[in-house]
């Protein structure tokens, strides 16, 4: 504790009317100015402002302030403004704390009771301004290299960008190839660019840049470290062909007595055990896919390795562990559809002729298992009817997903168009809650779709679908007309919800980054930081923070990547120096605290020593420490006792 | 026991339970106003004897609010935090003290809803419990 009198400010926001229509700022600011060590106390409109600011400054100058309190919004939107402002004024950032009294007080409570615990809470943190001591950030080092996960649209784009701006990218991909969702589809709303064409240059520039290295068909298995500093184990699964010699010449295929369905295809073709998911793939290169392979251990085929001319086939390639360094993260693990086998009330996924819009893409695409041409899954026919059946699977709080998956009004409305040009006699019906097409050219588009000959939409839920001898029966209520419809279809499309894609809260996990109820991403701020999660050093990309289109994904990504250009760019980064500390004259070196650190920051020879770089600040080892030896600097025990009590107190003088 | 107001001190990890409690305030989600939020970094650095502490200087309740198991910030902060709550719980009730007054609570950030819910839970418990004896409330 600091020897000197403190002299603490108060500063108590109005926040417009968002603090200042539920709290009596006057009278908190009034009552602040009593306690024990305050000099000063006001209140103001908008601290954030730059009045605000200025008034801050000033008072901290003029009263010689030793210590602040800003009453205002959560300390995770502007801790970091006010710290500067009181730094610019010569106080030490750290002897300046904010009381939230918006978010958890005047937001949340109402009359006398929201004042009298605003009060408490600004007393709190006084005591705890009055423990405080001067700090300053170590300095750390920062590993100009950048991890990305995830090669879809979203992921290729970060890397591009982070590369192209001088830094080293590792671009991490679970399956054979780059690409993602946006490589089987066949062409994109609202300008029906051929989806291949324009995402095959990007995976071209990727694979030939100098500075991004794909590890394709590899997972992230664990990550350590903090912000600029982190540790990443991949595990690369072995593809048992040597990527450098494999000239792509498919004999191998050819020979391959396997056959599976092929994921590509969503299952709507069979490939063989060894595959290249589609033929502008990167890495570009056949992959054995040991899982379907009639055995490796021991070799019981090895037609594949005879025909090759290349010898590119390694039967005795390993799985590798690959300890990387990087400084910072971008998360871009895209989405999956909600499985048409959770759809009761289509079927079950077992009506083959009921596909989801991926296999609807497969069928449309030129290099699809149809050739482009429609034909449905069951006996080949080209459909005359076809239902699309949006939101199957969202805005469906009972039984599937509460959200809207927002691209699906858009590709639906595509699949219809597309449907009509493929199929000129045939019939569209389209049901719909409503059209949601919010973005550049969407609602034209989807007026186009609507305006064209033979695309009926229908304003209704679809009750049930289910099999009838050649047909698909869907039923559904015309809610417009009250009336209910009957369709006798040959192929129903279903617009399956978007959903983050398997592993991502695992992945999630194992970087401390928080997921949403629904399994997304979460994002640090929901408006004004949404590409980066709470921790540190990882930033978000694409649909894995939430549905969204290509446009917005792109956008994301470099938004994220100049936030990761900007994060590798500093010469040193601050490593906040809230930490544990040993006073080593109380310390037995009894050892107790070392194990329970999870960063290994802590050495005991004689007495326990704390790595301050190491150290992340979780405070669990002074939890545990049996006499008081560790503290935790600006979080002392002291302190925080003092916090409790203030909190308790009487308060006088607010009429509760 | 009409008119008894419990009050609470609430540690908040600062990753989920103290962001929680913001989106619980940014969709407006009303709670009774009787715990005085005390950030911390992580569960696990809440001492057994600031609980104490807290019961001896007139809390009726005491809350902690960590991330869910797997999910703290700093790997396994909360795991400790929950070994620590569950002996002092029984260390209290040795006491006399009602454990129920001591509350681990798992709440993310994304959980708004659920922060709020423990909070009128908390509080309508700690109002059947009544005042902590030594108050001076009637008990
Ligand atoms: S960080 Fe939240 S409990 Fe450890």
């Amino acid at each position: 504790m600091p020897e000197t009198r403190p002299r603490l400010g108060v500063f108590v926001c109005h926040c417009g009317k968002n603090i200042a229509g539920t709290v009596d700022v006057a009278k908190v600011a009034e009552i602040a100015s009593r306690f024990p060590g305050v000099v000063y106390a006001t209140h103001h409109e908008y601290m954030c402002s730059d009045p605000g600011q200025a008034l801050l400054k000033r008072a901290i100058k003029e009263h010689r302030l030793t210590g602040v309190v800003v009453a205002a919004c959560s300390p995770t939107m502007h801790e970091e403004t006010f710290r500067r402002a009181a730094e610019e004024a010569g106080l030490n950032p750290y002897l300046l704390e904010i009381a939230n009294i918006r978010e958890q007080v005047s937001w949340v409570h109402s009359g006398p009771a929201a004042t009298e615990k605003a009060v408490r809470v600004v007393r709190a943190i006084a005591e705890k301004v009055r423990g405080n001591r001067p700090l300053r950030p170590a300095e750390v080092g920062v590993t100009r290299r950048a991890l990305v996960v995830g090669g879809g649209i979203a992921g290729i784009q970060a890397a591009l960008d982070i590369a192209n701006a001088g830094f080293e990218v590792i671009l991490v991909e679970r399956s054979p190839s780059i690409g993602g969702h946006m490589a089987q589809l066949s062409e994109t709303f609202p300008t029906l660019d051929c989806s291949q064409c324009i995402l095959t240059p990007k995976m071209v520039e990727v694979a030939r840049h100098p500075r991004i290295r794909i590890l394709a068909y590899s997972e992230v298995e664990e990550v350590s470290g903090f912000v600029g500093n982190y540790r990443v184990r991949i595990r690369k699964k072995p593809t048992y062909v040597d990527p450098a010699k494999c000239n792509l010449c498919g004999e191998c295929a050819k020979v391959c007595p396997v056959r599976v369905p092929n994921e590509f295809d969503r299952g709507l073709s069979l490939r063989a055990a060894i595959y290249i998911p589609f033929p502008q793939a990167v890495p570009s290169t056949y992959t054995l896919d040991a899982r379907n392979c009639l055995g490796l251990l021991p070799l019981c085929c090895g037609k594949c390795a005879e025909v090759c001319e290349a010898k590119a086939i390694d039967f005795d390639m390993h799985e590798e562990i690959l300890e990387e360094e990087v400084g910072a993260i971008v998360l871009a693990t895209g989405y999956e559809l909600y499985p048409k086998e959770a759809m009761a009330e289509y079927g079950y996924g077992t009506v083959p002729d009921v596909i989801d819009g991926l296999e609807f893409e497969r069928l449309l695409s030129a290099s699809g298992p149809t050739r482009g041409e429609i034909r449905r899954p069951s006996d080949g026919k080209i459909p005359k009817e076809v239902v699309f059946i949006q939101c199957s699977g969202s805005r469906d709080p009972e039984h599937h997903k509460p959200y809207c998956s927002k691209i699906c009004c858009m590709y639906t409305a595509k699949h219809a168009l597309l449907y009509r040009h493929a199929v000129p006699d045939g019939q569209a019906y389209v049901f719909y809650i409503d059209i949601r097409a919010g973005g550049k050219d969407y609602e034209e588009f989807v007026n186009r779709a609507m305006a064209e000959e033979r695309i009926l939409y229908i304003r209704g839920k679809v009750a049930k679908v289910f099999r009838e001898g050649e047909k698909v029966v869907v039923w559904g209520v015309d809610t417009l007309t009250g009336r209910r419809v009957e369709v006798r279809a040959d192929l129903v499309v279903l617009a399956q919800a978007m959903v983050p894609s398997p592993g991502t809260e695992e992945l999630a996990r194992k970087l401390r980054v928080a997921c949403g109820g629904e399994g997304f991403l979460k994002e640090a701020h929901p408006k004004l930081r949404p590409l980066e999660a709470l921790t540190a050093g990882v930033f978000l990309a694409g649909a894995a923070q939430g549905p969204k289109d290509i446009p917005e994904s792109v956008a994301q990504a470099s938004g994220a990547a100049a936030k990761v250009v900007a994060l590798l760019s500093q010469p040193k980064l601050a490593h906040a120096p809230e930490v544990a500390e040993v006073a080593e004259e109380l310390c037995s070196g009894c050892g107790i605290c070392a194990p329970q650190c999870p960063y290994g920051a802590i050495a005991v020879d004689e007495v326990a020593r704390v790595n301050e770089v190491l150290c992340e600040g979780c405070g669990t080892c002074v939890a545990a420490c049996p006499s008081g030896a560790l503290t935790f600097r600006n979080v002392e025990d002291e302190q925080v006792l003092r916090m409790v009590r203030a909190a308790l107190a009487e308060v006088e003088g607010v009429g509760v | 026991m009409s008119g008894f107001e419990p009050r609470i001190v609430a540690f908040l990890c600062r990753w989920c339970a103290s962001a929680g409690a913001d989106l619980a305030g940014t969709n407006r989600l009303a709670y009774p106003p009787n715990a005085i939020p005390i950030r911390v970094n992580c569960s696990g650095r809440v001492e057994p004897q600031w609980v104490v502490e807290a019961l001896k200087a007139g809390a009726d309740g005491v809350l902690i609010g960590g991330c869910h198991p797997g999910d703290c910030h700093y790997v396994a902060g909360n795991y400790k935090a929950r070994r620590r709550v569950y002996l002092l719980r029984k260390v209290l009730a040795e006491l006399g003290i009602e454990p129920e007054r001591v509350r681990l609570e798992w709440v993310s950030a994304t959980e708004g809803a659920r922060f709020a819910q423990v909070m009128s839970d908390f509080v309508a418990e700690l109002k059947r419990l009544g005042p902590l004896h030594g108050n001076g409330g009637p008990k």
